[in-house]
């Protein structure tokens, strides 16, 4: 069994009148079977409403399901007694980074988590250094957030929750209200975590540029799983992602423009790196 | 009716000890109908820039004048110029309120003080305007979807029949669908209502792809102001200041590189592919 393992989870949200009768009952999840593997970086695309934030929270214990089970590093989520340890076990990151700061001082914030726990001084500064490391912040520790830059402000929320050594992280669209710069950081990031820490990382994102080098693909609809694989297989299906009311990066949909306009371009191509090597060969070809 | 900002200087918390100068002498003419794209990281003063056109701050120095008019004179009218310079904020759907979807857009049209059929007319123009689909004009705003409430957000600003329309980064947090939705009807009603419209993105493809002035805010300056093409010819530049050139105008340097000969300009798939072809025949 994976980290996270799903079988068949359903989530129904029900609204109630004001004498509290049910009015009305939306299936957010409807028997979404999941598996991660410890230390793998996965991808969860899907458009507004298709279940991807619903699916987070119950990684994260915030929602309990309705029908079916969820396991978070073999602990089953609707059990009271796991809810603190799952969610010691696997962090949560959102959108916005100024909901996720709560004190004046960078170093303070981070070690709030690991206090609330109840960690002996000590190694609470332990965790908040390598945290501000694991992030590249270090040098703002002293710093106020309300000063820093949008990705800055969610690296610090990131080493807040890296500060409770979790095993896992969802990190939910976390850089939807960041500028370039601040992407490119808080993506960095996620995968510097992934690959020097092995932490395992479950993105959730409207970029399709930002799926590119996760190793695994979900792409949700509906509340169910409609499409799973490696990026290359994902964008490989144009017209399949474009019914799911998604994209492909700019670069897998010149290199589309250009095999339909007759040039000798395999399917999938990701990087710029690939796709100038194709060209190029075109060339040769020619 | 241009807008011209002359020399504006703008200081959050002027004389205190954390006094920051957000703009620094912006000089800038806006002309009736143009589709203006404005880009910078955060903090780079973009944010600030907006709220000046419609009078929200109101600059430390310098002068704006709309459609010729002084807006700091002492009889100008704030009012009306805040109803000709629609602003939608980012996530305007937070700001949603009524009890239905149509009561919700008709809020700006009545305190601008109109009659109820006037105020009816306009909402039901700025709802047909965004597509919105009329048989959920009497549900709760709340019950839609994400690109759906922003719709009917930029309807609420529509129905004040602005001459301007300012849109601080509308398709953030929305889907591919969502924001190619949006942006396409942002495009439409520039196109078909023939009023000026600022956006304000982080998105340099989508810049790219729908706007035709691009402008470059950086430390509260502006460092470039020019068509795609002029702006991001300039990458190098851009990625220092925090931003970046659309994915093709990388992939387009390095083909020139390797020796292909394309050109460097192409800022959209449709250029880069038509350039790559043409380099290959």
């Amino acid at each position: 069994m994976g980290i996270i393992k799903a079988s068949k989870l359903v989530h129904e949200y029900i609204r109630r009148d004001e004498e509290g009768n049910v009015a009305a009952i939306t299936t957010a999840l409807d028997h979404v079977d999941l598996d991660v593997k410890e230390g793998q970086f996965i991808a969860i695309l899907g458009h507004n409403g298709s279940g991807k934030s619903t699916l987070a929270k119950h990684i994260n214990a915030l929602l309990s399901p309705s029908e079916g089970s969820l396991w978070v590093d073999g602990m089953d989520v609707t059990k009271e007694e796991n809810v603190l340890p799952v969610r010691q076990t696997a962090g949560m990151v959102f959108q916005n980074p100024d909901n996720q700061i709560i004190a004046s001082v960078v170093e303070e914030d981070v070690g709030f988590g690991p206090e609330n726990i109840g960690v002996p001084t000590d190694e609470i500064w332990e965790r908040v250094n390598y945290s501000l490391n694991a992030v590249g912040m270090t040098k703002y520790r002293k710093h106020s957030p309300n000063k820093l830059s949008g990705g800055q402000k969610q690296r610090v929320a990131i080493a807040g929750v890296v500060a409770m050594e979790p095993k896992c992280i969802v990190f939910d669209e976390p850089t939807a209200m960041l500028d370039p710069n601040g992407r490119k950081e808080v993506l960095e990031t996620a995968h510097a975590l992934n690959k020097k820490k092995g932490v395992t990382v479950i993105l959730i994102t409207h970029y399709m540029e930002e799926v590119v080098d996760a190793d695994y693909v979900y792409v949700m609809e509906k509340g169910n799983v409609v499409m799973q694989g490696t990026p290359r297989e994902i964008f490989s299906r144009v017209d399949e992602l474009k019914e799911h009311r998604l994209d492909v990066p700019q670069i897998t949909l010149l290199a589309d423009e250009l095999r339909n306009a007759g040039l000798d371009i395999p399917l999938g191509v990701l990087t710029r790196e690939e796709l100038v090597e194709c060209i190029m060969k075109c060339r040769n070809h020619m | 009716m241009p807008i011209i900002l002359d020399k504006i200087n703008y200081c959050y918390s002027q004389g205190t000890a954390y006094q920051i100068q957000a703009l620094k002498d912006i000089n800038l003419k806006i002309d009736d109908g143009q589709f203006i794209g404005i880009i910078g990281h955060t903090g780079s003063g973009k944010s600030t820039l907006i709220q000046h056109l419609n009078g929200l701050i109101r600059a430390t120095s310098g002068t704006i004048y709309f459609n010729g008019e002084d807006i700091y004179a002492d009889d100008y009218n704030m009012k009306d110029l805040r109803s000709q310079v629609g602003l939608v904020f980012q996530y305007p759907e937070h700001q949603l309120f009524e009890t239905t979807i149509f009561e919700d857009v008709c809020f700006g049209p009545k305190n601008q003080g109109l009659d109820k059929k006037t105020v009816e007319l306009r909402a039901f123009e700025a709802l047909h305007n965004v597509g919105f689909p009329d048989e959920l004009y009497d549900q709760s705003p709340f019950d839609l979807s994400g690109g759906q409430k922003r719709r009917v957000a930029i309807a609420g600003v529509l129905a004040m029949k602005p001459q301007v329309l300012i849109l601080d980064e509308p398709t953030a947090g929305l889907d591919p669908a969502g924001r190619d939705e949006i942006l396409n009807l942002i495009a439409k009603m520039h196109k078909e209502l023939g009023i000026t419209v600022i956006l304000v993105s982080h998105s340099m493809e989508d810049v790219a792809k729908y706007v035709e002035r691009i402008i470059v805010m950086n430390s509260g300056e502006v460092m470039y102001d020019g068509t795609p093409k002029d702006v991001f010819h300039h990458y190098k530049e851009l990625e220092a200041v925090g931003l970046a050139a659309p994915q093709v105008t990388y992939l387009m340097h390095e083909l020139k590189e390797k020796g292909l000969d394309v050109d460097l300009d192409a800022t959209t798939v449709e250029e880069a592919r038509n350039s790559i072809l043409a380099a290959l025949r």
